[in-house]
């Protein structure tokens, strides 16, 4: 155990806290904004992982792969909030648990019906199949590499977006008055359509590139959407920043903790958050 | 709590009474179903009382249950006789612990924070268990022998015995509902009541509501792990399951489809998912896909549960009949 495996595991930590984020990201806008509880955010990761997957079977190569699988997870996002989601807003947070629990239940078993039980790899694309040599028996794979530095595109791409742009102006000023924006004559309908496919497509495409490194199983969402859950709310609801932190907070914990405490792996990430909690009960950068 | 109208009362009672007659007349099979099935209602009421009376989304609630269910497997999987006195009193007190330690942490927040709180301290539990090597890992436990409950060396009920077992379980859930409604009716439940409406009013009044939550938590925690205790003794095996928050969803699905706040309702539609759980498989392999969309038609179109129709129901008829006595005039 020398310093590069130190190392090795600070960059895992690091790229896996990447993946959070982006899943993370879409859920406490749509928590933020909308003041939905998507339960159903962990399932849109499984059927980008499933879509990845398949349109890579379909064409052989990642890359096209997740060029298609894009724009049918936006469309997926937008029925999901046109028919189901859209009857919520006025509603209970308690209705709003529930009838995204009834979609993690369509959306398991209509992942049964299309791909079955199975354990699914999809080949990591020969450009970046090599590792980097870190010592002489410790190496560092190109692709898990490729993914945080995506991620960073992506993340990056989304402050210019919020910070930027008229829709991220939109977008900010409903996270932190929803009446407000409303009431100027801003289209909520349409934001929070824009939303929610956006949050939706953020998870699918962290399932589509991470399905290279953990394959693609049944049930791959419901871990991700309870880890992504602690994340947000570590970070307070509704910030993208509190988002971030919340990452790589959860990322690292969790890789460091299956390797210094491998009997208790799983409860770390769970004793961090109610740690912050019993400190900050609004999370680190949550609004009171 | 408001009074149960005479008809409701009137059915509930024939419902008790078909439930007391049916192993009587009906299969092994359905009896045993049925047993599970009220052990799983004394776990629903308890969260209706949570989320139907005061206000608590608890999204963990199957902590409480599995943990009851742990108790009992922990000290007494090797037991030759489980003194059921013994093993009732210490699995009470140790969820009653529990859930006062959880409680007292999760009620500091509210809203969507509450119900992320009890989520995690729920999987916590379940990878505690899940993990450890000490306590069957995800194997689960299993228990060798049945509590035996006597008093002065006379054994009351022959908890081996299938039928006995059935009794033992209805007596325990009419016990929980009449002891739940007795609370919900003193002024201690119109508290409760009254926090889910309007926290901050009842704080004005001079109400310390911290502390009304939280013996809300307690109660409805401990009677979790009575359940969870009721289940182990039945099945003589426990697993890491129990605690999943899956368990906590359906828990929260049964209480709604049955109708929130009315504490029979919550049994009401434990029975009838679990028999939807029963029945679907038959028809299609792949029934979950029904069983998302029922929960969701009920969202849509029932969301005062199964229970809350029974009202309107009695409210109709009632109106008919006022006009009646009218047009009689």
């Amino acid at each position: 155990m020398d310093s590069s495996f130190y190392l090795i595991q600070l960059l895992n930590g690091i790229q896996y806290g990447f993946l959070l984020f982006l899943v993370a990201s879409g859920l406490t806008l749509i928590f933020g904004i909308m003041g939905i509880i998507n339960l159903a955010h962990g399932s849109f990761y499984m059927i980008g992982a499933y879509l990845g997957f398949w349109f890579t079977g379909l064409t052989g190569n990642l890359f096209t792969g997740i060029l298609l699988a894009l724009p049918v997870s936006l469309g997926v996002g937008y029925l999901v909030e046109r028919f189901a989601i859209s009857q919520l807003y006025a509603r209970d947070h308690l209705y709003q648990v529930l009838l995204t629990y009834g979609l993690i239940l369509i959306a398991n078993e209509t992942q049964r019906i299309l791909w079955g039980s199975d354990v699914h790899s999809v080949p990591i694309p020969q450009t970046l199949a090599g590792s980097f040599q870190l010592t002489g028996n410790q190496a560092y794979p190109v692709y898990r590499l490729f993914i945080s530095i995506s991620c960073i595109v992506i993340a990056l791409g989304m402050y210019w977006v919020i910070q930027k742009t008229r829709l991220g102006m939109t977008i900010r000023a409903g996270a932190s008055n929803r009446e407000m924006v409303q009431i100027l004559g801003i289209n909520v309908d349409r934001l929070f359509a824009v939303v929610f496919s956006m949050g939706v497509t953020l998870a699918a495409l962290a399932g589509m590139l991470s399905a290279p490194v953990n394959t693609v199983y049944p049930g791959i969402g419901d871990n991700i959407l309870i880890i992504s859950f602690v994340v947000v709310v570590i970070g307070g609801i509704g910030s993208i920043k509190g988002a971030f932190i919340g990452a790589m907070l959860i990322g690292l914990a969790d890789t460091f903790g299956k390797v210094l405490l491998p009997e208790m792996a799983s409860m770390v990430v769970y004793a961090l958050m109610a740690a912050v909690l019993i400190w900050r009960p609004q999370g680190l950068f949550g609004r009171a | 709590m408001k009074k149960t109208p005479g008809p409701i009362m009137l059915f509930l009672l024939l419902c008790i009474g078909l439930l007391a007659i049916f192993p009587l007349v009906g299969d092994d099979f359905y009896t045993e179903l049925i047993t599970k099935i009220m052990i799983l209602s004394i776990f629903t009421i308890s969260l209706d009382l949570l989320i139907g009376f005061t206000g608590l989304i608890s999204f963990g609630h199957a902590a409480f249950f599995g943990i009851g269910a742990y108790f009992l497997a922990i000290f007494f999987q090797d037991a030759e006789q489980i003194n059921y006195w013994w093993a009732l009193t210490l699995t009470l007190s140790g969820t009653a612990l529990a859930s006062l330690i959880v409680g007292w942490i999760c009620i500091r927040t509210s809203g969507i924070y509450f119900i992320m709180l009890t989520l995690a301290f729920a999987q916590m539990f379940f990878y505690f268990f899940f993990e450890s090597p000490h306590f069957g890992g995800d194997d689960g436990i299993f228990i060798s022998s049945k509590p035996d409950l006597s008093i002065a060396a006379e054994e009351l009920v022959d908890l081996g015995n299938e039928h006995h077992f059935y009794y033992f379980v209805l007596t325990w859930m009419v016990a929980v509902y009449l002891f739940l409604s007795m609370v919900l009716r003193a002024p201690f439940g119109y508290i409760l009541v009254a926090i889910k409406a309007n926290e901050q009013r009842v704080r004005a009044l001079g109400y310390s509501t911290q502390y009304y939550k939280l013996v809300s938590f307690v109660i409805a925690g401990t009677i979790a792990g009575l359940a969870g205790f009721l289940e182990a003794a039945h099945t003589s095996f426990v697993t890491p399951a129990y605690l999943s928050w899956h368990e906590s969803g359906i828990a929260i699905m049964m209480v709604v489809l049955g109708g929130m706040g009315t504490l029979f309702g919550a049994v009401i539609g434990t029975f009838a998912v679990v028999f939807l759980q029963d029945l679907l498989p038959a028809i299609t392999d792949h029934w979950q896909i029904i069983m998302g969309g029922i929960v969701i038609a009920i969202v849509l179109f029932l969301p005062n549960g199964i229970a809350g129709a029974l009202y309107s129901l009695h409210a109709l008829l009632n109106k008919k009949g006022l006009a009646k006595a009218d047009a009689d005039d």
